[in-house]
């Protein structure tokens, strides 16, 4: 039955997410301003929150599904931080995600317990993965790889126990050459060269890492499978699988914040004396208020094509459209709610004084990693043209 | 909990209405378009799949099913997939009639529904909207002033849907009771076509949508006995009935932009321009996603505040949300539709064009996106 009403369960764990976001807000510009720290594994609050997982346990017929609230749980905790938790998961890097989806059984048990970062993108390469440069070559007399390149932006890489990592076996082979390799830190020939700075997300760590002959065991290939694919691309697809729920989670990343943007707008707005309720036509609105429910109709929007993407998985339906949907809608979405939120409250929404310069700062990355808005248009175009990537690309 | 899951008996309902839309709407949209003229047969043929009647109480002869503000929107979006002119026709009967079964009184549903139980087309108008660009509808300029036992109504209203042949017609008007403000004071009142003082002008001429006879009304101290008050003296829950219309406007134009992007694909992948499909261009293929996107975020929130409506909460907000999102996006999905097609797109001789004025017009005409 269709529903957009949340369980008591539901509401019960999205408040109690929120309370703790609400605290780990108190730190964000602090880390924000000190690019160079880190946020800690523990607030010093934390010992007055229990942490979520005891009201997850609870979950029966009448709530959502574990991926809808999954997402609303992410949605609430960024509404507080993009980078500050109560408490910081372990194991939970991009790369994880890529052990999980592609590691053998064996490979899951041996490094599940690390954090992993996912190394895909390199100075020449972004949006097209096919073009990676960075070369594994085995070594049959020691059975090792030797890895051989340079990878940019990777998240977490400073603080990461490794790195699951896009190489080459084969230039000549394109997108069928490509294999992951798990490299863990302190391994000789793998150095991390440079933090980043950035516009945004400060408090996360962005690096570069180079590789130079860096030898690693033969078991360190994701999923064991040497052979290159003669045709097609079946491997590969397997390895953008991974991204049918990063997509919608990198979304509900940006959501999070520019809900964040948008509360505290309608609090300002209001304090000024700005009518903003509903259900006169726009003749009976200010400008500012017709203007401010257009974003909060935008932010609703988005939200649902994220909850939808979220519930076909949690149906075992395939989702890989509706999963583009969601980061195309929320990744270009964020961008003009907060870029409104700013100009509905002029001075005051730029002002350091106030965390909404820093919203529209950080919510800008969402349309841009995890696929570019544009890489997830192209996929949706083919995906309802029924075109190839040789026909659209 | 947050579900998109149709029913058994929704999927049922959309697949048929799906059917019909497209072999019997879809082709009877342009003539009738042309024509400014609603086939006769095409509205019988609707009123015999009894999509009125079915949520009407058995009492007056309706199928007693539950009133469902989700089955609705599913099937609405799927009338006007066929065509947005006569998907509204269709509906507009419950303009009417699902009005009085939520708000009306005993005596009320029994005196005015058992016409929607028949079966013969019945037509229903609700009279909202009103001539002046600076329309609110919380702050309407009809006004009903109470005398004794009667209720006296003056001022104008315009694109009154269906106006031309409705017998009755429910008309919102502002309470002069000042005690009351904004939807409080919006009540609706039951009109016979020949109440002294009312005048229903001729069918109005509209850019889009002309299939759909629209009126005007001029009511000069119209005299209504109190017994036609919808909801008695309780009055009505003017802001639901807001809301519902809202709804219903935002289904039909998921509906249409639906109906674009479907054309457009399978044209844009034929049409070839320098050397490749037009749809193997990004600038062209980037628009039909872009459409995707809209069509999806348009039912997503359309059926959330269906769903809230059906749950009986509040759903002003998401109302809100899904009628103007909707005709926001339907005009730029109806107009981005027209530039698909290029100069084919300009020619009567291809629906585009004839969305691309059903967009412009459904979001004011229903009385909903500017409202
Ligand atoms: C903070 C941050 C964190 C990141 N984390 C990681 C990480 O952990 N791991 C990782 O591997 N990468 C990561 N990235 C990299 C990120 O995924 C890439 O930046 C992104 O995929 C875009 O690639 P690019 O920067 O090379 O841009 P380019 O590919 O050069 O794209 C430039 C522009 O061209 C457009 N474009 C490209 N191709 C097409 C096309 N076919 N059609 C239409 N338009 C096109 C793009 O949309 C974009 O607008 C991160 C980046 C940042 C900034």
């Amino acid at each position: 039955m269709i529903d957009f009403s949340l369980s008591e369960n539901d509401q019960k764990i999205l408040d109690y997410v929120r309370s703790e976001a609400l605290v780990a807000r108190k730190y964000a510009r602090h880390y924000d301003e000190n690019e160079h720290e880190f946020p800690p594994e523990a607030l010093p609050e934390a010992d007055q929150f229990p942490g979520v997982w005891g009201l997850m346990g609870e979950r029966g017929e009448e709530d959502s599904g574990s991926s809808v609230i999954g997402m609303m749980v992410t949605m609430a905790e960024t509404w507080g931080d993009y980078s500050v938790r109560m408490r910081k998961g372990r194991g939970v890097g991009l790369g994880n995600a890529a052990l999980g989806a592609a590691g053998t059984p064996e490979q899951k048990e041996k490094w599940g317990h690390l954090l992993l970062s996912m190394a895909i993108t390199e100075p020449g390469c972004g949006s097209d993965p096919s073009l990676v440069q960075t070369t594994a070559v085995l070594d049959e007399e020691t059975d090792e790889w030797i890895i051989n390149g340079e990878k940019i932006f990777v998240t977490t890489g400073c603080r990461a126990d490794g790195v699951v990592l896009w190489a080459t076996l084969d230039r000549s082979a394109g997108r069928a050459g490509i294999k992951s390799f798990l490299v863990e830190k302190e391994t000789p020939g793998f150095v991390v060269a440079h933090k980043e700075k950035k516009l945004g997300i400060r408090a996360d760590d962005t690096a570069a890492y180079v590789f130079q002959d860096c030898r690693i065991p033969r078991g360190n290939l994701l999923g064991g499978k040497e052979e290159i694919p003669k045709q097609g691309s079946g491997g590969f697809r397997g390895v953008m699988k991974t991204f049918n729920m990063t997509r919608p989670m990198t979304a509900a990343f940006g959501l999070g914040m520019s809900r964040a943007a948008l509360d505290f707008t309608r609090e300002q707005l209001e304090e000024a004396g700005v009518d903003l309720s509903y259900g006169a036509g726009v003749h009976g609105l200010s400008a500012a208020a017709a203007k401010f429910q257009e974003l909060e109709a935008l932010q609703e929007a988005a939200e649902l094509t994220v909850a939808r993407a979220a519930w076909m998985a949690d149906h075992g339906m395939p989702n890989n459209l509706e999963s583009s949907i969601s980061k195309a809608k929320g990744g270009s979405g964020v961008r003009t709610i907060t870029q409104g939120c700013i100009e509905l409250l002029g001075a005051m929404g730029v002002s350091r004084d106030h965390l909404l310069e820093k919203w529209f700062r950080d919510v800008r990355i969402t349309d841009i990693y995890e696929g570019t808005g544009q890489i997830q248009h192209m996929i949706i175009a083919r995906t309802i043209l029924d075109y190839s990537r040789e026909q659209l690309s | 909990m947050i579900s998109f899951g149709l029913t058994d008996e929704q999927e049922v309902v959309r697949e048929a209405m799906r059917e019909f839309a497209e072999q019997v709407l879809r082709p009877a949209g342009r003539p009738a378009d042309e024509a400014s003229e609603l086939p006769a047969d095409v509205m019988q043929q609707v009123w015999d799949l009894s999509l009125t009647s079915t949520q009407l109480p058995e009492s007056v002869g309706g199928g007693g099913e539950a009133r469902s503000p989700i089955t609705n929107a599913i099937i609405l979006e799927e009338l006007a997939f066929g065509d947005a002119g006569l998907g509204l026709a269709a509906a507009s009967p419950g303009l009417f009639a699902f009005a009085v079964a939520d708000f009306g009184t005993e005596e009320q549903q029994k005196q005015y529904l058992p016409a929607f139980g028949g079966q013969k087309f019945h037509a229903g108008a609700l009279a909202v909207l009103e001539p002046s660009p600076v329309f609110d509808v919380t702050n309407l300029q009809t006004t009903a002033e109470a005398k004794g036992d009667s209720f006296v109504l003056s001022g104008k209203k315009r694109f009154v849907v269906m106006g031309d042949r409705a017998e009755h017609f429910l008309v919102l008007a502002r309470s002069t009771n000042a005690a009351k403000t904004g939807f409080g004071a919006v009540d609706a009142f039951i009109v016979p076509r020949d109440a002294a003082g009312l005048s229903v002008g001729d069918v109005e001429l509209n850019l889009g949508m002309k299939a759909v006879p629209t009126v005007s009304l001029t009511l000069e101290k119209v005299e209504v006995p109190a017994a036609n008050r919808l909801g008695g003296e309780e009055g009505i829950d003017a802001a639901r009935l807001i809301a519902g219309t809202r709804v219903a406007g935002a289904a039909l134009l998921t509906g249409l932009s639906r109906g674009v992007l479907e054309f457009c694909i399978p044209y844009a992948k034929e049409r070839h321009a320098f050397g490749e499909a037009i749809a193997q261009k990004q600038a062209v293929a980037f628009m039909l996603s872009d459409m995707q996107v809209e069509v999806e975020s348009m039912r997503w929130l359309t059926w959330k505040a269906a769903s809230q409506l059906e749950q009986g909460t509040d759903a002003t907000k998401a109302a809100v949300f899904a009628s103007r999102y909707a005709a926001t996006q339907a005009m730029k999905i109806a107009d981005n539709g027209v530039q698909v097609l290029g100069g084919h797109g300009f020619i009567r001789e291809h629906p585009v064009e004839m969305w691309y004025r059903h967009a412009r017009t459904l979001s004011v005409l229903e009385g909903v996106a500017a409202v």
